[in-house]
């Protein structure tokens, strides 16, 4: 399985994600956001981080960058795309993904561990885990509040397009397990053919014990079947 | 252009020592020449007030790399691994601008160290605000975190560890100290000596702008008419700019193009220049129509003392001009050869093809003026307080009170706005004794942790400086680490005041014996003089930042209890010593009387012990007892786990307020795990070791024998509400 | 009674009712991150013939006021007391309407 990994000016999850790609056996690459084809490849992932300063808007330079005409075009033809946090902003801004991320409600950047519950385990991001898992991750973001009109919001909850929803330990989905105000407390989504998952949560620092647990290994896992 | 008394006095030199710059130059100074000696020879640059006693500080140790006197100070780890770290204050610009003034001081901290080759893995900080209910406190509290954390958090350095701590001494002068860590190879260490001939001199990274631009202030009003178009302006911070330098930098110092670089920090062409001739032993000239503005029609003087942010001055090896520009290139940054070393030993400026500034380096830098200023010794007040004829309180009451308060209050509110996490090696985060970060794909890692103790200092100063040098070692400690070396930011009052001036010769040397003591030396810091306002001085804050080693970090320990019917060990001796406590000033609002002794005899050999007992792996956690006292670091290792405490009735003690919260030092509290419990005790006394066995875990409540009784998750509230309510 | 009372204060809410904007911008010599990055974007994106970009903030504000020098000062120290942060932003007032 071979994966690349964008590399913007201001990402800085970029290393942290090659390590998880790497430690679960994918053959990665680094891709320079200034480069203007891709290399080989079945996955593509775009980093956490502050790409151009999240000036503007979080992501929105990123987004008219040279690489990502081929980015949307890889998507385009149904190949597999992960974009965590700041990914997922540019994902927004691309249009790949519809709605958009907020400033979070609390109008602070917020770093802690949270909880969020598996919604669809049949996708090719989520196939290891189990339906309604709860996993404890990190988020790490000053605009993680997810916001879309209720015409796609419903389209997201019929078609089962919601990956991950903010929950607490027991698994009850509610305002006061919702970090950031994402309405429906939506953690991360899928497009309508579920080869593009954005989500705010970091699954590459839950890969290993030592710094914290392991409940992110099974996306990757996911992904290399 | 005359200059007069009046300008010499706005560029903060006195008129005596400008006298010495008319002799030493054999002529007047030129403006733009004037301005360059105020930017070397102020106490930021020049430590013109404290030289004389830092020379007392012990800075070298078999694992000392580097010494102040570099960007940054550089350990031994081994396997060619050197860890590059320092603090450096950012008070007076924090009070400005909360936000600005804390993200240019994290940034510039930042520059410092992977100036040296080094990629920062870890972020720390010492803050200090007024009183909580002083009107500015909130706002700069606000503005400071967010900065802090803006910073760090854009450009991927894990922020984690810190204090954060309200003193109405710091009402009218905050303190925001930074301290950056890094990882560096040890045969890939960068240094900002000058060498030979000849040789380009390259600006690097952002545009300059009319930022901080010092003395200028208000004698620009006279020689120009668009003086408010000219005022001094705050430096804002550029984090993505940095990003972007540090890669580049990294980048380049993969090969061996560089000779010599120094980040542009305070003063910043015209220092870093200086500083790399200085220590070359040779001269330098700048063509200054060269150096990148960002605004039209920039004099040299503000170019020369542009603070503008994010820029370094490189010396590069013949041939390499064009192989670095390619990489600047890439990463969008201005690079431009603005100048070449020569034999001449003078700072030449050239602009618009005249020369119009020259100053021989010697003057500049060894020349500069050096004082032994006046200093008394602090008198002690030997005030005892009798708590018998205090107020009677309860222990529960009191301990409340203080888990309760501003001080002591859990954090999370602070460290929840700064990225903890990222380049995921934070294998112990704030909260904890101390922080420890693994060193990238190996099992070793770095304990890393920032203490001080402004009422102690404030007390006695010399005992307080002994006292947060051991803080720091009982912290690294308490983690598992071997102590290394320390970090030091010396905030002080006015050093032309002999009492606040005695305050900082007598901490400095309090610091000394405590570090010659421990063997862990000081290799890089950074002096913080005129904290206060009208007079009135802050509480001498001197700051610690210390760093060990841990061998494995899988067996890193922290200080939440781990299972229920533990035996709890107190290692050390408990005299119940309550004055400068945090019980009396939380409790009566009392402030006197003299802090607790330090031994240092006691302080190595149980800190020893109880390294000697996690490296056998017998203990389950551990802590250092410091403010509070015994009763709050055992709620400490309550509130963050699943368990409680059942304290047994004290034996023999003369008042049991001042045993459960007196502040005595070289304590810490362990956790033992029964079938270890023979074999902690058999090594303790072998080596006469003082210790007491005070009790054992239990679940969900935390007790003390007929005292009290409180549920741990109440505990737990108790000390999480006082931001939220903030 | 009471809904009388509520409609004429709204009326007279709506009679007393002055418009302003205001425009905040960082100072001239202050360093503007934002807005450089967003000018080097659109210089690549092809937009060459842009000089300069300076990214700002901007309000739209009613005061409770006719008298037009009263409400303008009134907009002023709003804009003194918290809208801008003197030390680094300049602003300006504009009547709308």
């Amino acid at each position: 399985m071979r994966s690349s990994v964008i590399v913007f000016p201001g990402s800085n999850c970029d290393r942290d994600i090659a390590v998880a790609l790497e430690k679960m056996q994918f053959k990665n690459q680094m891709v320079w956001h200034k480069d203007t084809s891709l290399p080989k490849t079945d996955l593509i992932v775009i980093p956490g981080g502050f790409s151009y300063g999240d000036y503007l808007r979080s992501g929105a330079i990123a987004g008219k960058s040279l690489i990502i005409d081929e980015v949307i075009k890889f998507a385009k033809k149904g190949c597999l795309v992960l974009g965590i946090c700041n990914g997922f902003q540019i994902l927004t801004e691309t249009g790949l993904l519809k709605g958009t991320l907020l400033r979070n409600k609390n109008l602070k950047f917020i770093n802690k561990d949270i909880n969020i519950k598996v919604l669809n385990d049949k996708t090719k991001f989520t196939s290891k885990y189990k339906l309604n898992e709860i996993l404890k991750i990190n988020i790490a973001h000053n605009e993680g509040n997810y916001f879309t009109d209720s015409n796609h919001l419903e389209e997201l909850e019929q078609n089962n397009l919601v990956a991950f929803k903010y929950c607490n330990e027991k698994g009850d989905i509610d305002e006061k397990s919702n970090p950031n105000g994402a309405i429906n407390n939506i953690a991360g989504i899928f497009n309508s053919k579920k080869n593009i998952l954005g989500m705010m949560p970091h699954p590459e620092r839950m890969v290993d014990k030592i710094v914290s647990n392991k409940d992110g290994l099974n996306l990757f896992s996911s992904l290399l079947n | 252009m005359k200059i007069t008394n009046q300008i010499i006095e706005k560029h903060g030199l006195k008129l005596e020592e400008y006298k010495v710059i008319q002799k030493l130059l054999k002529r007047d100074p030129n403006l733009l020449e004037l301005g360059i000696f105020s930017a070397m020879w102020n106490e930021h640059c020049s430590y013109k007030s404290s030289r004389i006693h830092l020379k007392k500080l012990p800075t070298k140790g078999k694992k000392v790399i580097q010494g102040p006197g570099e960007n940054a100070g550089v350990i031994d780890i081994g396997d060619n691994d050197a860890i590059v770290f320092k603090i450096e204050s950012h008070n007076h610009p924090s009070y400005i601008e909360p936000y600005q003034g804390a993200a240019t001081g994290v940034g510039g901290i930042l520059r410092d160290v992977f100036t040296m080759g080094a990629r920062p893995i870890a972020l720390l900080n010492s803050i200090h605000f007024g009183s909580t209910s002083h009107p500015k406190t909130k706002n700069l509290l606000n503005g400071v975190v967010s900065g802090i954390g803006g910073y760090g958090n854009c450009i991927g350095v894990p922020t984690v560890a810190g204090e954060t701590k309200f003193n109405e001494t710091y009402n009218e002068n905050i303190l925001v100290n930074a301290m950056a860590v890094g990882l560096a190879k040890k045969s890939k260490i960068f240094y900002s000596k000058a060498k030979g001939l000849n040789k380009s001199v390259v600006y690097v990274g952002s545009k300059t702008g009319r930022d901080g631009i010092h003395g200028a202030s208000m004698a620009s009003a006279e020689f120009d008419e668009n003086s408010e178009e000219k005022k001094p302006t705050v430096q804002v911070g550029d984090p993505f700019t940095e990003k972007l330098l540090l890669e580049a930098c990294l980048e380049l110092m993969k090969d061996d193009s560089i000779i010599a670089i120094q980040d542009m920090g305070a003063a910043g062409l015209t220092s870093s220049s200086v500083e790399m001739a200085s220590k070359g032993s040779l001269g330098i000239q700048l063509e200054l129509d060269e150096v990148p503005c960002r605004e039209d029609n920039m004099t040299p003087y503000e170019m020369m003392l542009s603070e503008s942010q994010e820029r370094m001055l490189i010396i590069l090896e013949d041939g390499k001009e064009e192989y670095a520009r390619e990489i600047f290139q890439k990463w969008d940054l201005d690079f431009v050869v603005i100048g070449k070393t020569n034999n001449s030993n003078n700072l030449t400026l050239k602009f618009k093809n005249k020369i119009v500034g020259q100053i021989p380096i010697e003057i500049l830098a060894a020349k500069a003026p050096v004082y032994d200023r006046k200093w008394i010794k602090k008198k002690i007040e030997r005030k005892e307080i009798k708590i018998k004829q205090l107020k009677k309180v309860k222990l529960e009451d009191a301990l409340i009170k203080i888990l309760s308060s501003a001080n002591h209050s859990n954090k999370s509110w602070v460290t929840n706005q700064y990225d903890q996490m990222v380049m995921c090696d934070t294998v112990q985060k704030s909260g904890s004794d101390a922080a420890v970060i693994r060193i990238h794909n190996k099992d070793k890692g770095i304990a890393v942790t920032v203490d001080s103790s402004a009422n102690y200092c404030k007390s006695f100063p010399l005992t307080g400086g002994k006292q947060i040098v051991c803080e720091n070692w009982r912290n690294l400690i308490s983690v598992g680490a071997n102590p290394l070396a320390i970090t030091n930011c010396l905030n002080f009052g006015s050093p032309e005041n002999k009492e606040i001036m005695g305050e900082f010769v007598e901490c400095i040397q309090g610091i000394k014996e405590a570090c010659e003591f421990l063997d862990f030396p000081v290799v890089s810091g950074n002096v913080s003089f005129y904290n206060g306002t009208n007079q009135k001085n802050i509480f001498p804050t001197p700051v610690i930042g210390g760093v060990g080693l841990v061998p494995d970090v899988s067996k890193t320990l922290n200080h939440n209890f781990k299972k229920e019917n533990s035996t709890i060990l107190l290692i050390g001796k408990t005299y119940g010593h309550i004055e400068q406590s945090c019980f009396l000033r939380e409790n009566f609002s009392i402030s006197e009387g003299y802090p607790p002794e330090v031994n240092l005899n006691n302080e190595k050999n149980n800190g020893e012990i109880v390294l000697r007992l996690i490296r056998k792996n017998l203990i389950s956690s551990a802590h250092d007892v410091s403010s509070g006292g015994l009763l709050v670091a055992l709620s400490e290792m309550s509130i963050g786990s699943k368990f409680g405490a059942k304290i047994f009735k004290p034996k023999n003690l003369t008042n049991k307020l001042e045993y459960f919260f007196g502040e005595d030092q070289g304590r810490y509290i362990i956790e033992v795990d029964k079938s270890n419990l023979k074999q902690v005790i058999e090594i303790l006394n072998n080596d006469k070791i003082y210790y007491e066995n005070i009790g054992k875990t239990q679940n969900k409540y935390f007790e003390v024998e007929g005292e009290l009784n409180i549920g741990i998750n109440d505990l737990f509230k108790i000390n999480n509400q006082w931001y939220n309510n903030y | 009674m009471k809904l009388i009372l509520v409609k004429l204060f709204q009326l007279n809410l709506k009679k007393n009712n002055l418009k302003f904007s205001v425009t905040v911008t960082l100072k001239k010599d202050v360093l503007d991150p934002q807005g450089k990055v967003i000018e080097n974007t659109l210089v690549s994106m092809g937009m060459n013939d842009l000089k300069s970009i300076r990214q700002g903030k901007f309000f739209e504000i009613e005061v409770n006021d006719n008298d037009q020098i009263k409400a303008e000062k009134k907009v002023n120290d709003m804009c003194k007391k918290l809208l801008v942060n003197l030390i680094i932003e300049d602003y300006k007032i504009n009547k709308l309407t």
